[in-house]
């Protein structure tokens, strides 16, 4: 177990590697440099750097070495400095941007992994074992309708039901008076008002197409032999079902949480946006759209880096949980 | 009395004739026949493209024209009886008024002015594609003033049906085309890894699961806002189809890859190598065919994934930007919560989004039923 | 045939007219369509047919555990344990308290297939344990003390070792050897073993067959061994039903089957075995014809169209009684006594 662990996360060093490459390449595509943005912020407040001055701010950040050289640079002050870099738009180094902001966008996609994964596994259960039964037919309905309806949509949708019918404040994490405000019992049920659509916003994405995976799978194993054997142990329905075919059908369920992580941070990304989250997703669109490079590239970095450590773990997971990769 | 055959009606037996000598696409289109949702997918689609095709002649109005007296107009009702008495279709004159408190424009119906709804009207002209000119109109109202505006208007005036329809050409083949690219790169790379094996697919199977690993919004965000703003709208959208790509193809290239991994060790494949068939004719001749209906089913499932990145990308103002009229930007309008409550019309491109995405799913899920010879 | 009439004391199971129909788009299939047969205590019925004779199907119905489409279509199963008490299987529900009660505790089944019939991610050990606990009452501990003394029981090697392996760790033999345990593992009454030996080669299915046997003869229990396989019926079974379309057409001892068969079918079958020393060089004798389809049986008696001795206007109209011969042999066909005095003459 220990060696594959080990060779598993050997694995995914090259991936990390080339993903690091791509965040790089991601914040050199603009045309311009930090300079050429450096000059233009200054203008705007009524400076000039002459073009000796930039020149010298060229020389001095090393923006005219090869880009290699300028990758090895910025990636060893991250590894070894957690130094990410300098964000103009702010004023400030990206390291003191992101971490508070990335722990939320980690606490609601944890969240709403757990909420998937409790709607999904009953409901894909259910619906296989009463398959073709009024209830699999409308749990079919709106898992389509789920993976049909774009994230951002639903979350318009639900804050506008919240805000015209339920009369509650939607958008952002708090009320503006509790904003401020020490914690209590109030700012927690208050909280609660404001998480639950973005909860139901990413979870209903991702528990559709698992409610398909769960359904298609239970479905395979209920046909086995072995469901013949335990039902014949004289186990009862529920017995069979929760501690044979369920116990099966989550393999490759837990191979796929590593990918949905991936689709949970974009689906918060975009729903951020949206509900106006303090999460990664407005800094990081404003970050895009001022073209503020370094603190884009480092939100992107990190995301995928936790979406390959998050795969990493599903495969380790999987190997704990199926005798037959174990000992393979 | 030892080779006697069982009675069997007639009838029963022509069909069986029939069933065994059948092509592989007419089995595959009896299948899919029977699934009602994928077919009336089909047509839902049809009639969209054709739509999204004609939109000049579909729209009534044109879509950049602004109304500066029919601002966030609701959608405009249809009537068949006027006072007890049958006219036809027909729809009722505006009354503008504006609340002396809340200075909120309000409309109200006009029940004097009767406007019949006029079918190949003849409005404003247009020019089709540059290739003729043309006022025809699928259908209209007479009247220099009134409109009939089945989706309401946006805040500038316009009709928000007849940018939908604009929209949706925009939308749909930005789907296509990108799909049209994933399926390049997809097919390309998912057969040479699938065909070759060994390193060449472990280093295609790599470069997948990295590109998988990436959260795409974000990657699309990185790449499309490195975007320059003054670029021509055309170009961009080819660039935002090229994106979508680069990152949609590789669940084709997976369903290649398995595709010929199963078929490379079917036996009729051995066969026809044991027969002396070329490599190329292998390929070509006896495992492209067997593999021709799972890719169209990919291909349909891959078709909303572009959809939603569109409309997301364009939603977020990272994508394609006005003048060029999508869904995703016509979304835009509808991005606050003031204006939902007030004209929730506008999230009808929104509507329009899932119902294409509902039947692209529904239609491909169709067609990969019926493409499996084994299925029922 | 009186239905009410109580069962004789030496009497385990015993099916009356037992009727498994399966609607379909293109027809009613009746699997299984009037079978009537009994097992005594501590007796092997071996059970042959062609596949889709309706040989599983009928076990099923003893055990209730009949696919979802299945329609159970009539007829009464009725069990009388080792504990003495009576169950009329066919009246109860498919999930019911009762029925959860007789499977597993009184009834044990092994299946053909020992690749795909255990879970593959349970092991051997908890796999057993959980239908002792279920059944006996005991708790982890001595369940699991029980489960290694079944694997030692069934000969299998390091059994305490075995208790933690995994399925897939196992060859098919050992396998086959676990799921016995598994089904002996709260002495049942009972046990129906559905081709378990149709899966593994000759070698390893002599051992099981010798297994079964020493089984049977220590704990006294009654086996319903299904097979295609006449040698196989030969090896273990003391009484043989001949299953053909949904119908017992044979059943007699098993020196009666071999010796003095009174169903052209059964006949036709054991003419097929190919025998040492026998007719060498000679063409091995086949059933004309094939099994029908399930959707058009033909009328009368099932077997006509194939039958070498149908006589027209009798066996393709009439479906034949069963006809009782004093030496407890009995066979459906309208010429049983005829035919047999023809046959060896």
């Amino acid at each position: 177990m220990t060696a594959f662990i080990f060779r598993r996360a050997l694995l995914s060093i090259p991936t990390l590697i080339f993903i690091s490459f791509i965040s790089f390449v991601i914040i050199q595509l603009p045309p311009g440099d930090f300079v050429t943005a450096y000059a233009a912020q200054l203008r705007q407040s009524g400076e000039y750097l002459s073009a000796a001055q930039e020149a010298m701010l060229r020389e001095q950040f090393g923006l005219n070495d090869p880009m290699l050289v300028q990758y090895w640079r910025w990636i060893t002050n991250i590894v070894f400095r957690g130094d990410f870099g300098f964000s103009l738009e702010w004023n400030a180094p990206v390291s003191t941007l992101i971490w508070d902001r990335l722990g939320l966008t980690l606490a609601i996609s944890s969240l709403s992994l757990v909420f998937t994964w409790l709607i999904a596994i009953p409901v894909g259960v259910y619906s296989a074992t009463r398959q073709y039964s009024f209830f699999d037919h409308l749990f079919t309905i709106f898992g389509f309708l789920g993976k049909g309806t774009p994230d951002f949509l639903l979350a318009l949708v639900l804050m506008w039901i919240g805000f015209a019918y339920l009369h509650i404040d939607v958008g952002g994490l708090f009320s503006p008076q509790y904003q401020n405000a020490p914690w209590s019992l109030d700012k927690v049920i208050n909280l609660l008002t404001h998480l639950w659509i973005p909860l139901v916003v990413l979870a209903t994405g991702g528990a559709a197409g698992l409610i398909r995976v769960m359904r298609a799978n239970m479905l395979d194993e209920l046909g086995k032999p072995y469901v013949e054997t335990a039902y014949a142990q004289g186990l009862s329905e529920r017995q069979v079902v929760w501690n044979y075919p369920v116990r099966v059908a989550l393999n490759p369920f837990i191979s796929t949480v590593g990918w949905s992580l991936p689709a949970l941070f974009s689906g918060d990304v975009i729903t951020a946006v949206v509900l106006n989250l303090p999460t990664t997703g407005p800094l990081l669109l404003k970050a895009l759209q001022t073209q503020d490079m370094y603190l884009a590239g480092s939100f992107i970095l990190i995301l995928s880096v936790f979406t390959v450590i998050g795969t990493l773990v599903s495969d380790i997971l999987l190997a704990w949980f199926d005798p037959r990769i174990r000992y393979a | 009395m030892t080779d006697q055959a069982l009675p069997a009606p007639a009838a029963a037996d022509a069909a069986k004739e029939n069933l065994y000598t059948a092509r592989p696409w007419q089995l595959v289109w009896r299948r899919f026949r029977k699934h009602v949702l994928a077919v009336v997918s089909l047509w839902f689609l049809i009639i969209l493209a054709l739509s999204a095709l004609f939109a000049e002649f579909v729209a009534p109005y044109d879509p950049f024209k602004f109304e500066r007296l029919r601002t966030l107009a609701p959608p405009t009702a249809i009537h068949i009886f006027h006072e007890g008495r049958f006219v036809g279709p027909f729809v009722y004159g505006l009354e503008r008024e504006r609340d002396a408190d809340t200075a909120r424009v309000t409309f109200t119906e006009d029940r004097e002015t009767v406007l019949p709804i006029q079918f190949l009207y003849r409005g404003h002209s247009y020019s089709f594609f540059g290739l003729f000119q043309s006022d025809l109109h699928l259908f209209g109202v007479d009247d220099r003033r009134e409109q009939v505006n089945l989706l309401g208007t946006d805040n500038l005036g316009r009709d928000v049906f007849s940018r939908l329809m604009h929209g949706a050409r925009v939308t749909l083949s930005a789907g296509l085309v990108g799909v049209i690219f994933a399926f390049v790169l997809g097919l390309a790379l998912g057969s040479i890894s699938g065909y070759f094996g060994g390193w060449i697919d472990g280093a295609i199977q790599r470069l997948m699961e990295f590109i998988r690993s990436i959260p795409t919004i974000p990657l699309w965000m990185g790449l499309a806002a490195a975007l320059p703003i003054a670029w021509d709208p055309i170009i961009v959208y080819v660039i935002i189809t090229l994106i979508l790509a680069l990152i949609g193809w590789t669940h084709l290239a997976r369903v290649v890859r398995g595709q010929f991994f199963a078929i490379r060790n079917e036996d009729y494949v051995l066969a026809a190598r044991l027969a002396g068939a070329s490599e190329y004719r292998i390929i070509t001749r006896h495992m492209l065919p067997a593999m021709t209906s799972y890719i169209i089913a990919a291909l349909t499932l891959a078709v909303p994934e572009m959809i939603l990145g569109e409309t997301a990308l364009s939603f977020l103002g990272l994508g394609l930007r006005p003048p060029v009229v999508s869904w995703g930007v016509l979304l835009q309008d509808a991005q606050n919560l003031r204006s939902i409550s007030l004209a929730p019309w506008l999230l009808s491109p929104g509507v329009a989004v899932v119902l294409t995405v509902l039947a692209f799913n529904f239609l491909g899920d169709g067609l990969r039923d019926a493409a499996d010879p084994y299925g029922q | 045939m009186d239905t009410k009439a109580p069962m004789p004391a030496e009497r385990l199971l015993d099916l009356e007219d037992v009727h498994v129909h399966f609607p379909m788009r293109e027809g009613l299939v009746k699997a299984v369509n009037g079978v009537t047969y009994h097992v005594d205590k501590g007796e092997v019925l071996g059970i042959v047919g062609e596949s889709g004779s309706g040989k599983s199907i009928t076990a099923r119905a003893i055990m209730r555990l009949l696919p979802r489409n299945a329609q159970a279509a009539g007829g009464r199963i009725r069990l009388r344990p080792r504990t003495g008490e009576e169950f009329e299987l066919s009246a109860l529900e498919r999930n019911s308290r009762a029925v959860r009660q007789v499977r597993g505790n009184h009834i044990g089944m092994i299946f053909q297939e020992p690749m795909t019939a255990l879970s593959p991610v349970h092991t051997i050990g908890d796999q057993i344990c959980r239908t002792i606990q279920l059944h006996m009452g005991l708790d982890k501990r001595a369940a699991r003390a029980r489960a290694a003394d079944l694997l030692a029981r069934v000969r299998m090697p390091r059994p305490q070792q075995m208790l933690d392996n995994y399925p897939h760790q196992l060859s098919g033999g050992m396998r086959q050897r676990a799921m016995i345990a598994l089904a002996i593992s709260c002495n049942p009454s009972l046990l129906i073993a559905d081709e378990p030996t149709t899966a593994l080669d000759v070698t390893t299915e002599a051992q099981i067959l010798d297994l079964l046997r020493e089984l049977q003869a220590e704990s006294g229990m009654a086996i319903v061994f299904i097979t295609h396989n006449f040698g196989v019926v030969a090896d273990i079974a003391d009484r043989v039903a001949v299953m053909y379309l949904g119908r017992i057409v044979e059943t007699a001892s098993v020196d009666d089957i071999f010796y003095a068969p009174k169903h052209p079918y059964t006949r036709a079958l054991l003419n097929s075995i190919p025998r040492l020393g026998v007719d060498q060089g000679r063409r091995l004798p086949t059933i004309p014809g094939m099994v029908p389809d399930p959707f058009s049986v033909p009328a009368g008696c099932a077997f006509n169209p194939r039958c070498t001795h149908a006589v027209a206007g009798v066996c393709d109209v009439e479906t034949p009684p069963q006809r009782q011969f004093a030496n407890g042999q009995s066979a459906r066909c309208h010429f049983a006594d005829t035919f047999a005095e023809a046959a060896h003459a």
